[in-house]
């Protein structure tokens, strides 16, 4: 266990050494000059030869990057242009925002998680309970409804989910507000109130996935030799279905959400965009149309830690769930 | 040959009971280890099952009865309905997807149409079930003591965690599980296969069952440990008088344990008698393509196998007559027309449902058998 882990840290840093180093060599060393895209308006030459040089852009590609890693790991210097002295973990400045990007994720970065924490538990919950549901009363008009609740999930787009949820909910029956961000420990209720028609939204396509997934995984669990062992043992309905099927019908579906969750948390664009919140993934995109360097490798990076994580994660649960998976 | 003198050993009232006659209880004769009355008693069973491509008969009119302390074996080809007849006698037939009936009596309480809270209370607790993978029939996710400790407790609601634990690992140590203790705290994944298949037995017998269904039990198993696990059955009822439904492909096994045996051919009884009667005094075309289908009960290694030709029938669209004209070399006009009903053929017990006229049957039989060289 303990090696396990070691082992998929190991891995897991090695991952994101290849990813700073990709990106930072896609963002770093591409032809397009970056600067240009950064500078205000107004550029004279002096003036772009001064900011390369604040940027560190006419020392060896290497050094920059160890620079950059240097910061991110102790904080750095990083002259009286770019704010002074930034903090680890420093990101580096953005001339676009006119602040250190580490500042900009930490306002974004909250956004986002407020968002996809809680979509993630209903989108599970619902998810895995309709398809187990429907998985148990196969063939009933409950089981048919839940099929269909899941094709029109995997058939319609956040965009026109979101579209109506705000037509509805905000602009006719004026029962929430217009969706915005209000921090959780400042007011609970705002904080709920402004992102649930995004948790719904998110919750409503990822559910409909989930149910498909978990009735599949139900059904075929259901026919399985244990699950009629369980019920020859004379075990209620309720354990049989809980304890037994349900126990080894989840596995794939945790691993699954652990890699969505996982996803979502480095943004989730769509969503941001359509209920104007201001979080990773809008972020990452403004910062993508700006040339906003040093934004968009925070936001790459930070993705990636996310991910890898995830996996890491989702290794460890797999493996508390199912005994015959030995973690080496 | 096949004259009622010849009636295999054992007292006379141990043969299962004849469909028709369903109440032949003799005056109770002093018989130490056999009851009087049947523990199971299977009436008329029917099996169907709805599915899109039509009605599955897999069980047409099945009877049988088992006392305690005897072992019935069911014989016959895959498909015929030897799995679809244990689990009724369970009440595992999902009622949504599935027509179970007949009658089943188990222990004096008739069991079919009773609500499925009624008949859970029997199952693991009067009758227990044993499967033939117990790699698939345990959870992957739970020790094997878990599961054995829990189907002690849910027929022992008052029962301790602790108490389960010791019963559990009781039972390990008596199926001869090493170190039972230690046994105890692992997975299914970390047993052999024979180790697995005793668990599974330890676990059947955790509630000391009157009534034990082993669906073939040893299939999955290597020889040897074929032979372990078939001692330890027998061992544990004589010890505990348990009645035996053993469900086999092997006609080895059959002739090694068990007492009676019912030969099935698509959901229907073809022949029925002691296992010396339908072993060696087989009087039905289909035992004897059985018979000669498997190597010589002696292990002789000359002797030719020689399969049935075909293959048996759909459930759906049953051949008229008589379901195994089709690969019959003795059908005639009568077996393509007519269902042959299951008939005494003289010797005490023995039941057989074939159109052939009784004497040309003996004389088939005989050359039949013999071509085989059988024990
Ligand atoms: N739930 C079900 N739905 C539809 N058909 C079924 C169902 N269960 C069993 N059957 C059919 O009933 C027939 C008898 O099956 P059963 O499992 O009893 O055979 P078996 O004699 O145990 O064979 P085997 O030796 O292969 O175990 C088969 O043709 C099978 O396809
Ligand atoms: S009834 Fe006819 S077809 Fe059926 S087993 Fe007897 S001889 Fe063969
Ligand atoms: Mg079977």
């Amino acid at each position: 266990m303990a090696r396990f882990l070691v082992k998929r840290l190991f891995s897991a840093t090695l991952t994101l050494f290849a990813v700073s180093v990709l990106s930072f060599l896609m963002f770093f060393a591409l032809p397009r000059d970056p600067v240009t895209g950064m500078c205000p308006k107004n550029c004279n030459p002096e003036r772009l030869e001064r900011v390369r040089q604040e940027l560190g852009l006419r020392d060896p590609l290497i050094s920059q990057y160890a620079g950059y890693m240097k910061g991110i790991v102790t904080g750095r210097d990083l002259g009286s242009a770019q704010g002074g002295r930034c903090d680890a973990p420093c990101l580096g400045w953005s001339y676009v925002s006119n602040e250190a990007v580490s500042d900009t994720i930490a306002r974004v970065l909250p956004v986002t998680l407020s968002i996809v924490v809680p979509a993630a538990v209903l989108w599970l919950l619902l998810g895995v309970g309709l398809g187990v549901v429907s998985a148990l009363r196969r063939g009933t008009w409950l089981d048919r409804a839940a099929i269909g609740f899941s094709l029109a999930g995997a058939s319609l787009q956040l965009y026109f989910v979101g579209a109506v949820l705000l037509l509805v909910f905000v602009y006719t029956l004026r029962w929430l507000p217009v969706p915005s961000y209000t921090p959780l420990l400042d007011d609970p209720v705002r904080w709920a109130s402004g992102l649930v028609l995004a948790w719904l939204a998110l919750a409503f396509l990822f559910s409909a996935i989930y149910a498909r997934l978990s009735r599949a995984q139900m059904l075929e669990t259901l026919s399985e030799d244990f699950v009629r062992t369980a019920r020859a043992k004379g075990l209620s309905q309720p354990t049989v279905y809980g304890r037994h099927a349900l126990r080894a019908a989840i596995t794939p579906v945790v691993t699954i959400a652990g890699l969505d969750v996982g996803g979502a948390l480095g943004g989730t664009v769509i969503t941001e965009t359509t209920f104007g919140l201001n979080g990773m993934g809008r972020t990452a995109v403004d910062a993508v149309r700006a040339g906003d360097l040093p934004t968009i490798m925070a936001t790459v990076l930070i993705a990636a830690v996310f991910v890898v994580l995830a996996n890491v994660l989702v290794d460890l649960l797999y493996a508390a769930i199912d005994p015959r998976v030995r973690l080496r | 040959m096949d004259s009622p003198q010849a009636a295999p050993p054992g007292p006379p009232d141990a043969h299962p009971d004849a469909p028709g006659t369903p109440d032949d209880r003799r005056p109770a004769v002093p018989q130490p280890r056999v009851d009087d009355e049947p523990y199971l008693r299977v009436d008329d069973l029917r099996v169907r099952f709805d599915t899109a491509d039509g009605v599955v008969r897999a069980v047409d009119g099945v009877s049988f009865t088992v006392r305690r302390g005897r072992t019935l074996g069911i014989v016959g080809e895959s498909g015929s309905g030897k799995s679809v007849t244990s689990l009724a006698v369970l009440g595992l037939h999902d009622p949504r997807r599935s027509t179970v009936t007949g009658r089943i009596t188990v222990g004096g309480r008739q069991l079919v149409g009773l609500p499925e809270d009624r008949i859970r209370r029997l199952r693991g607790r009067d009758v227990a079930m044993i499967f033939q993978d117990p790699l698939s029939a345990l959870h992957p996710y739970y020790t094997v003591g878990r599961q054995i400790a829990e189907a002690y407790r849910v027929h022992h609601p008052r029962a301790g965690r602790r108490a389960a634990r010791t019963r559990a690992v009781d039972m390990l140590d008596r199926v001869g599980i090493p170190q039972p203790a230690r046994r105890y705290d692992q997975y299914p994944h970390e047993f052999s296969g024979g180790m697995r298949q005793r668990a599974m037995i330890a676990m059947a017998l955790v509630n000391d069952p009157a009534l034990i269904i082993a669906d073939e039990p040893t299939t999955a198993l290597d020889v040897t440990v074929q032979a372990q696990i078939l001692d330890l059955l027998a061992d544990l009822q004589a010890e505990f008088h348990t009645a035996i439904v053993l469900i086999t492909h092997d006609l080895g096994v059959v002739a090694q344990v068990t007492d009676d045996v019912l030969v099935m051919y698509a959901g229907r009884v073809v022949e029925q008698g002691s296992a010396t009667q339908v072993l060696r005094r087989a009087q039905h075309p289909y035992t004897w393509g059985l018979l000669s289908s498997v190597p010589s009960l002696h292990g002789d290694p000359d002797a030719d196998l020689v399969p049935i030709p075909g293959n048996p029938p759909s459930l759906i669209h049953l051949p008229p007559g008589c379901a195994f004209h089709p690969r019959c070399r003795y059908a005639g006009d009568r077996s393509r027309a007519e269902v042959p009903r299951l008939v005494p053929t003289g010797a005490d017990g023995h039941l057989v449902a074939c159109h052939l006229p009784p004497d040309e049957r003996t004389r088939l039989a005989a050359g039949a058998l013999s071509e085989r060289r059988l024990p």
